[in-house]
């Protein structure tokens, strides 16, 4: 299972708590594990990403295993240990403003 | 003994008032949906206990909330509660977030740019939505005024949202330009006499109305002037701040403009001015007195120095007869050192009688009047920025 860390006011939304576990279709990339988040907590599309063109809002970022995996392309797999379940993927609001 | 209930949006969540008719005593529930910007609540003429929210967030993006018990709880649409996530074909919901402008040829001109700041071309993207308005006769259909500017309408009781694109598409949408605060559909108005009559107003594009349910617009900004449009007969461009009619008089329109406060007794075909002896033309609200179409207020605003009352003192002002001649309202409202705004969808009008006044300010508190405006007393005092006011008349 895939662990992916989301914000609060996303955790609200999907009433779950920080952290939830998925299990997306082929292989481990950005975009099946997005696909997976979103097939399971719907309400939770258009929040992350576009709703018709799947670009990260602007706003949002994605870490794991301490890198910056926001501007990598959707279909570069995630590393091995967010793969296993020992790390999570994280999705995070930026800090912009108070 | 009739009620009130007045749904508050601020910058960090919804509250949501109720009192008995005496407007003395108030219950406060929330903050719903705490952290996030609300730019609206509106509950349905038709099922008070049905109300729809904008709910917002730069970070996440637009999300549409219901609720069919009067705001104890609430759902999205898209996914009522207690109903799977997921249609039987394993396809998820969650539509009712999604604001798609059409760009579909059958539907007209498909419009993919409008003007920006600095004269040149700029693509149409959805930011929020600033208004909902339920319609008057169906609790599952209600307009939606979005920025970028365009009006949505759904069918479904905010399960899906389409564009009626009319409006976009009638001949000038490449020409408007945003406001300072964005180039939004702010305003949405419901003839009561005639469902096929509608009138929005855009900032800053000006006022359009349409006479066949939506399908076409026109402009209907003659009369109004701006010092920052050379053109004297210029059709659009005008940053409109909040137009309000009567229910009885669906023809006779108030206008608060961006420097102006106008009236028109023709639906919009022209305007003239009624600022009087205001202090200040400028001001975000304007709103009629549900028993007197006469009778109308506005809130001035100092235009570029600060954007907060003149000489730091909060004044209604009213008009007995339809402008012109206005009567500042102090009772109970801070009369020094005070520097807020009230933001364009931030006041509303109970239909009792006497009629009930309610605005909300930048500085957070919500002020309501009992006796058509000559006293104030403020319900709250210390929520986040208020962004919009309205108010139920309940059984």
């Amino acid at each position: 299972m895939i662990r992916v860390a989301i914000p609060s006011q996303l955790q609200n939304l999907a009433r779950v708590g920080s952290e939830v576990k998925l299990k997306p279709k082929g292989k481990v990339t950005l975009a099946s594990v997005l696909d997976a988040l979103e097939a399971q907590y719907p309400m939770l599309r258009g929040t992350i990403r576009d709703h018709e063109t799947k670009k990260r809002r602007p706003l949002i970022r994605f870490f794991a295993c301490g890198e910056d995996l926001s501007h990598e392309p959707p279909e570069t797999p995630l590393p091995d240990a967010v793969v296993s379940g020992t790390e999570p993927l994280l999705i995070i609001g930026a800090i912009a403003g108070g | 003994m009739s009620k009130v209930r007045v749904l508050v949006g601020t910058r960090k969540g919804a509250f949501i008032l109720t009192s008995d008719g005496k407007r003395t005593k108030w219950d406060i529930s929330g903050p719903h949906f705490a952290g996030w910007e609300i730019y609206h609540v509106k509950g349905s003429p038709v099922d008070p206990n049905r109300l729809y929210v904008s709910q917002t967030s730069s970070w996440f993006g637009q999300i549409i909330q219901r609720s069919d018990d009067g705001g104890k709880t609430w759902y999205q649409p898209g996914t009522p509660p207690g109903e799977p996530t997921t249609t039987p074909d394993g396809m998820p919901k969650g539509e009712s977030n999604k604001f798609v402008y059409d760009t579909s040829s059958p539907s007209g001109k498909p419009l993919t740019t409008h003007q920006w700041y600095d004269g040149t071309q700029h693509p149409w993207e959805f930011k929020r939505v600033w208004h909902v308005e339920p319609s008057l006769n169906d609790p599952d259909t209600v307009y939606a005024g979005v920025e970028d500017a365009a009006l949505f309408r759904t069918t479904d009781g905010g399960k899906t949202w389409k564009e009626l694109s009319g409006l976009r598409g009638h001949g000038t949408g490449s020409q408007w330009t945003p406001g300072a605060g964005g180039m939004c559909l702010h305003t949405i108005l419901l003839d009561p006499a005639d469902e096929n009559r509608i009138f929005v107003a855009i900032s800053a594009a000006g006022t359009f109305r349409t006479d066949d349910g939506g399908k076409t617009w026109k402009p209907i900004n003659r009369g109004l002037k701006s010092p920052y449009i050379p053109d004297p007969n210029a059709e659009i461009g005008f940053c409109v701040h909040r137009i309000a009619l009567h229910r009885s008089r669906p023809n006779v329109l108030f206008m608060q403009l961006h420097g102006g406060v106008l009236r028109s007794d023709n639906a919009g075909d022209s305007w003239q001015e009624i600022h009087g002896n205001l202090p200040s033309d400028f001001g975000f609200p304007i709103d009629v007195n549900a028993n007197e179409p006469n009778t109308v207020y506005v809130i001035p605003i100092n235009p570029d120095l600060g954007r907060y009352p003149p000489e730091g003192k909060l004044r209604v002002y009213r008009s007995r007869i339809g402008g012109k001649e206005w009567e500042p309202l102090t009772r109970g409202l801070p009369q020094k050192d005070c520097y807020v705004n009230i933001l364009r969808d931030a006041m509303a009008v109970d239909a009792l009688d006497p009629c009930g006044i309610y605005f909300g300010t930048t500085g957070g508190q919500v002020y309501a009047s009992a006796d058509g405006g000559d006293s104030w007393n403020a319900v709250m005092r210390d929520l986040p920025a208020v962004l919009s006011v309205e108010v139920q008349t309940l059984p």
